[in-house]
């Protein structure tokens, strides 16, 4: 198996979850979901609307409680501690301090729009990290150009396209200096023609070796990026792998189903 | 018969000016104190914990549900006589003012909870995605974007309060309609004396309409452009339903 050894080699382990289950009332969203993500590995999530995909990305970030099984970042449990082998939530202090260590990209961007495209990015880290205010803006403005956004610093967002948007989202998440960045499908409330200039700033990120999860419908993106592509149907992970078995030769009657919908 | 001598003479009185201001200040605190108070109310009454939502809702049913009038009797001569202790410390002034915070806040916490329910729940996510804990994420990102839906029905409640202080003449507070009562009656002349305070009460409301349309355009979310602004309504359109509008004024242009 390629990803074992790739596993192996790369030796930390930045998301470990066991068991999850997440029910919508009488509906299971989650059943049962193992997932473990090493440092500088991508993983995409793919499978039909519904699947559960979203769900397990916002149950990493603690945004959505679960109702069984454990996540733990780095080692460290997010959203619970243990007594007497019961899960009990945690202080909101301690969820606060773990999420501002994961970057979470949402599919319809939720920029402030109070604040320009440079307040949006310098707001955090500012505020919930204390850091002094002259040394987080030229990081800020690195960022905003790392995007392709260094002219658009002091527009306001509704002032900006959905793409252009997306980006100053993304370069929001990243001013927190992440060990882990979450992709909610960050190009699906994107015109056809803005996905590009987003999944370009996602695959420059996954280079340069940020930690990944994306839950996507650019299949195009899933097998150039992805480490590991996982497909999920009916709250379960129904099929893992490199994206070449995944959508060469995927072994599950339901992953055949959903790529050939799909593709 | 109508005397307009009297009316001149009491319209730029020290008595009047002096009332006009009492009537002024007590509204002015009332609101601030009410705001205040609101502003608590809906945090506790948006709260997922039933013991911090139940009492504010169980405020707001209260003072929502009985007339002020009553409340400020009640506070004056009733609660008093049933606690001697309180006694120094109820005086007309503090009476008013507490009658007047009280139940605004209760007004301004259903107006302040519109605002915070008006803001997308994806900006609190966003917030906590970033490691904001809630009170941080309230402050910085939902109430300044609650307060644009907060502001208009505010400026409204001010409105009413420079009105409502009248209420304070059943106690004898020397605001605008006491003093327009006590002098009125006491030279016959009560028809000119009360419309002498209606002419304070028109001024103090109409400054105040300016004021709102002012604070109202300068907040506007979209930061609207000079010539966008020209093309919103006028004051006189806002207050009266009358005046220039904007919007025409712009099409004879083009």
């Amino acid at each position: 198996m390629i990803n074992m050894e790739k596993q192996r080699t790369n030796g930390i382990e930045m998301l470990r979850a066991e068991k999850i289950v997440k029910h919508f009332g009488n509906l299971t969203v989650l059943d049962g979901i193992d997932l473990s993500v090493q440092r500088g590995q991508v993983v995409v999530i793919i499978g039909p609307s519904g699947s559960g995909k979203t769900t397990l990305l916002r149950c990493i970030n603690h945004l959505e409680k679960i109702d069984s099984g454990r996540i733990y970042i780095e080692g460290e449990m997010i959203g619970y501690r243990e007594v007497n082998s019961k899960l009990v939530e945690d202080r909101e202090a301690t969820i606060a301090r773990i999420r501002s260590q994961i970057g979470f990209v949402f599919q319809r961007f939720n920029l402030f729009p109070h604040m320009t495209a440079l307040e949006n990015v310098i707001e955090a880290p500012i505020h919930v990290l204390h850091q002094p205010k002259a040394e987080v803006k030229e990081r800020a403005v690195a960022l905003l150009e790392k995007v392709g956004l260094a002219d658009k610093a002091d527009a306001y967002p509704h002032k900006l396209s959905g793409g252009q948007q997306q980006r100053v989202a993304i370069a929001r998440a990243l001013a927190m200096n992440p060990k882990l960045m979450l992709f909610d499908e960050a190009t699906s409330a994107l015109d056809p023609e803005l996905v590009g200039e987003v999944l370009k700033v996602m695959d420059q990120l996954a280079k340069e070796g940020m930690t990944m999860i994306v839950v996507t419908h650019e299949m195009g993106f899933a097998r150039e990026v992805a480490d590991e592509v996982i497909f999920m149907d009916h709250a379960v992970i129904v099929e893992e792998g490199t994206p070449e078995q995944i959508f060469d030769n995927p072994q599950h009657e339901r992953t055949r189903a959903f790529l050939s919908m799909i593709l | 018969m109508f005397r307009w001598d009297i009316v001149g003479q009491y319209l730029f009185s020290g008595l009047f000016i002096s009332a006009a201001w009492t009537t002024l200040w007590i509204a002015v605190i009332s609101q601030v104190c009410g705001v205040i108070i609101g502003l608590f109310l809906a945090l506790m009454r948006t709260s997922r914990y039933r013991w911090l939502s139940l009492p504010a809702r169980f405020y707001i049913w209260i003072f929502r549900g009985s007339p002020l009038l009553v409340q400020l009797l009640l506070l004056y001569f009733g609660f008093p006589e049933v606690f001697p202790g309180l006694v120094p410390y109820i005086t007309i002034y503090s009476a008013a003012l507490i009658a007047f915070s009280f139940n605004e806040g209760a007004y301004m916490a259903e107006i302040v909870r519109a605002g915070i329910t008006s803001v997308d729940p994806g900006q609190m996510e966003a917030a906590k995605s970033l490691g904001m804990r809630y009170a941080l994420a309230m402050r910085r990102i939902i109430l300044p974007q609650a307060a644009r839906v907060i502001v208009p029905p505010l400026g409204n409640e001010f409105n009413n309060m420079l009105k409502t202080t009248s209420l304070a003449s059943v106690i004898g507070l020397f605001e605008l309609t006491y003093t327009a009562q006590v002098y009125g009656s006491q030279s016959f002349s009560y028809f000119e004396l009360l419309v002498v305070a209606t002419f304070y009460y028109l001024i103090l409301t109409t400054l105040w309409g300016y004021i709102q349309s002012y604070i109202e355009k300068r907040m506007d979310p979209n930061r609207l452009t000079a010539t966008e602004l020209k093309a919103q309504k006028s004051w006189t359109q806002r207050m009266m339903g009358f005046g220039s509008r904007g919007d025409r004024l712009a099409g004879t242009r083009r």
